[in-house]
């Protein structure tokens, strides 16, 4: 759960750092170290103050093309100036001392549409070794936080509902993996992972029409839970090896299959076709992607299908049976391990769709994409009661709209913080979950 | 050609290398949760992070020398402990897992917010707070040692107070074990309800128990960053993931598996990852490249885990009838 990946989410886009490289005069070669850092310092600015020989320098773009005449302002030691940038998005500010100064970006000068990250307009600069530094401000796609905080809250519950349906996806599997067999599987995320980087493979390394590779990565999902269960749980069910060891055998599994993705696709972010692009519906104040709505869309008619499954279908009414007693489940005539079987497909397709939604809601897909939510997952399911289907639903939607929530007071790289808060809360006054029954906690 | 011999130099260094020395003392207080106690400790890197901040933040930030420092990491860890403790250990044991995996990535992500840049230093960490401990360096200035083992007067103060950590708490460990509340906690992990029938409290055991191995967990975090810096992306979930495969290795119930484990896992990990590494540059994995080869260990660790604890639950040391897991 890196910050750069929390701020990326808010901004519905890419942030940009529109900067040169170059992250802090600390690098002792400085100016010499780093070509492109040459380059913008070699071509005159449009209005630098010549007579200075300290300077803060930037460039200042959005989406790869270069901002003109933003207006950006120094001020600190008693000396204030401005300047705007040029065709190419430069900008140059001369200063009289080597010191610590306040630099701000007049966010009304930008095109529409096109914001500040939240509080960085202004940020304090000082010199490191050399004469020149850097300046980065980050800019998102979106409309100026002049939004009242009723708007706010309305934006941040669609956020919300939006990531606890797909944590709901991810989580149901878990919770019924848990409840048929009693394993807390922590290689769950990586079977979120597997879903996204499947799309990956086929819709942008084979280049395959996407649907055809969504179609396909969630085939692949659930003969990945087949594969893992045929391969691994069962024959460890047949040995007797007891729950706690299970578990463990989970983590030396989610480690494995974790740098084995690592292994073939490297440690970079990389992007889904039509994960960026604009925010273009507008309800309200709620501007939204097609790609938002599809998400929102596809995991509530999963979820009802599957509800549909459990609640209507002869082999969903023997899951719920095995998930609730699987002796007595057994001795009226289920067959307990076709229902696991079955359980462990629908539970890797699903986890695979929540991965390709979680690509698309971050947005971004990478190696450590389904472990960054693992444990958002195990505080849904917990939170909902363990081994219930229906509770990992409410579980996940509570967390996800509380964690969306709480970015309205909470700094946004502590956002999780909240969420695993209340799980330990809960934990302390409501052991069982929500929905659970107190017989299970034991 | 392969260099063998720098192979070979590079893994006989972890045998004494202070990260081993760190490592062992950690799995040692996991040894007490886990192997005596039959907690499911998911978060000794909470613990060990807790260690590295309390004490460079001490030294930092209020210039308290070293022994206070030690105490406000070891006070943090105990109150951490407490916290953990209360809502959990009543429950089942994935119920402690689960909150103490959440809890030490709480810790890690408050270490790394930019919110508290100030006395935190966010993501890029901590460094400088070795004076005070290197001031108490006996060992006049100079170059000691033979052969792989030759380092300078601060590497070898670490290696030597490291160490003697180990051994001190190893033995402490033995005596406790041995003790009355030794045979009450082995008795926990057997049959709770028996423990309880026989007019124990079980739940403050258990506490103590979370407690003590917490504190060998902070101590093993204060050895850990007196060769490197404090970096938060150091206390992730892995972290504690390592530990448990040399616990596992060494044997959970056991004084010397978490120490001789954690020799063996650094010793095999140099090995592999150095002869991987140069294998790739001669040539002979052609389908690899130098990150990969990097990468490798982990994947392997994620095996031996699982294979461990299929084919071998006792571990080395261990005997198959303490296992806490076997019920």
């Amino acid at each position: 759960m890196e910050p750069t990946q929390t701020v990326a989410r808010r901004s519905r886009g890419r942030w940009l750092i529109l900067l040169g490289i170059l992250l802090s005069a600390l690098t002792l070669s400085g100016i010499a170290a780093s070509p492109a850092m040459a380059e913008d310092g070699s071509t005159p600015s449009p209005s630098s103050e010549e007579d200075f020989e300290f300077f803060f320098i930037g460039n200042v773009k959005f989406d790869d093309k270069p901002l003109e005449g933003v207006q950006i302002t120094v001020e600190g030691n008693g000396y204030e100036a401005s300047t705007k940038t040029n065709a190419e998005g430069r900008w140059e500010l001369g200063v009289p001392e080597k010191a610590e100064y306040k630099l701000t970006l007049d966010e009304d000068t930008l095109p529409k549409g096109v914001v500040v990250q939240e509080g960085q307009a202004t940020v304090t600069a000082e010199f490191g070794l050399t004469n020149r530094k850097a300046v980065n401000f980050f800019l998102g796609e979106g409309t100026r936080t002049t939004t009242d905080i009723g708007a706010q809250v309305l934006i941040r519950v669609v956020n919300g509902l939006n990531f606890g349906l797909l944590l709901a996806l991810a989580a149901i599997g878990l919770s019924l993996i848990f409840g048929t067999t009693g394993l807390s599987n922590f290689a769950h995320a990586e079977m979120v992972t597997f879903g996204a980087l499947m799309v990956l493979t086929f819709g942008v390394d084979l280049a395959l029409p996407i649907w055809l590779a969504i179609a396909i990565a969630i085939v692949l999902s659930a003969g990945l839970g087949y594969t893992l269960d045929a391969v691994i749980w069962k024959p460890l069910r047949r040995r007797g090896v007891a729950l706690i060891p299970l578990m463990i055998v989970s983590i030396g599994l989610s480690l494995a299959l974790r740098y084995t993705y690592q292994f073939f696709y490297g440690g970079a972010t990389r992007q889904l076709p039509g994960a960026t692009l604009p925010s273009e519906i507008h309800i309200g104040p709620i501007t939204l992607s097609w790609i938002d709505v599809a998400s929102m869309a596809t995991s509530v008619v999963v979820l009802a299908a599957f509800a549909f499954f459990l609640l209507r279908t002869r082999i969903g009414k023997a899951t719920r049976a095995v998930s609730d007693n699987p002796s007595l489940a057994a001795a009226s005539g289920i067959d307990v391990d076709r229902v696991i079987r079955i359980v462990w497909v629908a539970g890797g397709a699903l986890a695979g769709l929540s991965g390709i939604l979680w690509a698309y809601f971050r947005p971004g897909v990478s190696w450590d994409m389904g472990f960054q939510i693992l444990l958002l997952i195990f505080a849904a399911v917990t939170l909902g009661g363990l081994g219930t289907a229906f509770g990992a639903l409410v579980g996940s939607l509570i967390v996800g709209l509380f964690i969306e929530l709480s970015t309205l007071w909470l700094p946004s790289d502590m956002k999780y913080v909240g969420a695993l808060v209340v799980l330990i809360l809960v934990l302390l006054f409501r052991p069982q979950g929500i929905l659970g029954r107190r017989e299970r906690i034991g | 050609m392969i260099d063998w011999i720098a192979i070979f130099s590079n893994a006989a260094q972890e045998l004494i290398s202070p990260t081993t020395a760190a490592y062992a003392l950690a799995a040692l207080g996991l040894a007490i949760h886990f192997g005596y106690t039959g907690l499911l400790n998911f978060g000794q890197a909470g613990f060990m992070a807790l260690g590295a901040y309390g004490y460079a933040i001490s030294t930092l930030s209020f210039g308290f020398p070293v022994w206070a420092s030690v105490l406000v990491g070891v006070g943090a860890s105990v109150i951490f402990a407490l916290i953990l403790g209360i809502p959990t250990l009543r429950l089942r044991a994935d119920y402690l897992a689960i909150v103490t995996i959440a809890a030490a990535e709480i810790l890690r992500l408050i270490f790394t917010t930019n919110t508290f840049d100030a006395l935190t230093g966010s993501a890029s960490g901590l460094q400088g707070y070795k004076d005070g401990f290197a001031a108490l360096n006996p060992i006049p200035p100079g170059t000691y040692g033979f052969g792989p083992f030759t380092y300078n007067a601060y590497d070898w103060w670490i290696r030597i107070v490291g160490w003697t950590l180990v051994v001190i708490f190893a033995l402490l460990t033995w005596l406790l074990m041995r003790s009355p509340w030794g045979r009450v906690i082995k008795g926990i992990r057997e049959d709770e309800d028996a423990v309880r029938a026989l007019g124990k409290n079980v739940y403050s055991y258990k506490m103590q128990s979370l407690i003590i191995g917490g504190v060998y967990g902070t101590l093993a975090g204060m050895i850990f960053i007196m060769p490197r810096a404090v970096v938060p992306a150091n206390y992730q979930t892995s972290l504690t993931f390592f530990i448990y495969a040399i616990l596992l290795l060494g044997g959970a119930a056991t004084i010397l598996g978490p120490v001789i484990g954690s020799m063996i896992f650094w010793v095999l990990l140099s090995f592999f990852s150095g002869f991987v590494a140069r294998a790739v540059e001669a040539g002979w994995l052609p389908f690899m490249s130098q990150v990969q080869a990097g990468q490798l260990r982990f994947i392997l660790v994620g095996v031996a885990i699982m294979l461990l604890v299929v084919f071998r639950p006792q571990g080395i040391f261990g005997n198959k009838k303490e296992l806490a897991f076997v019920k």
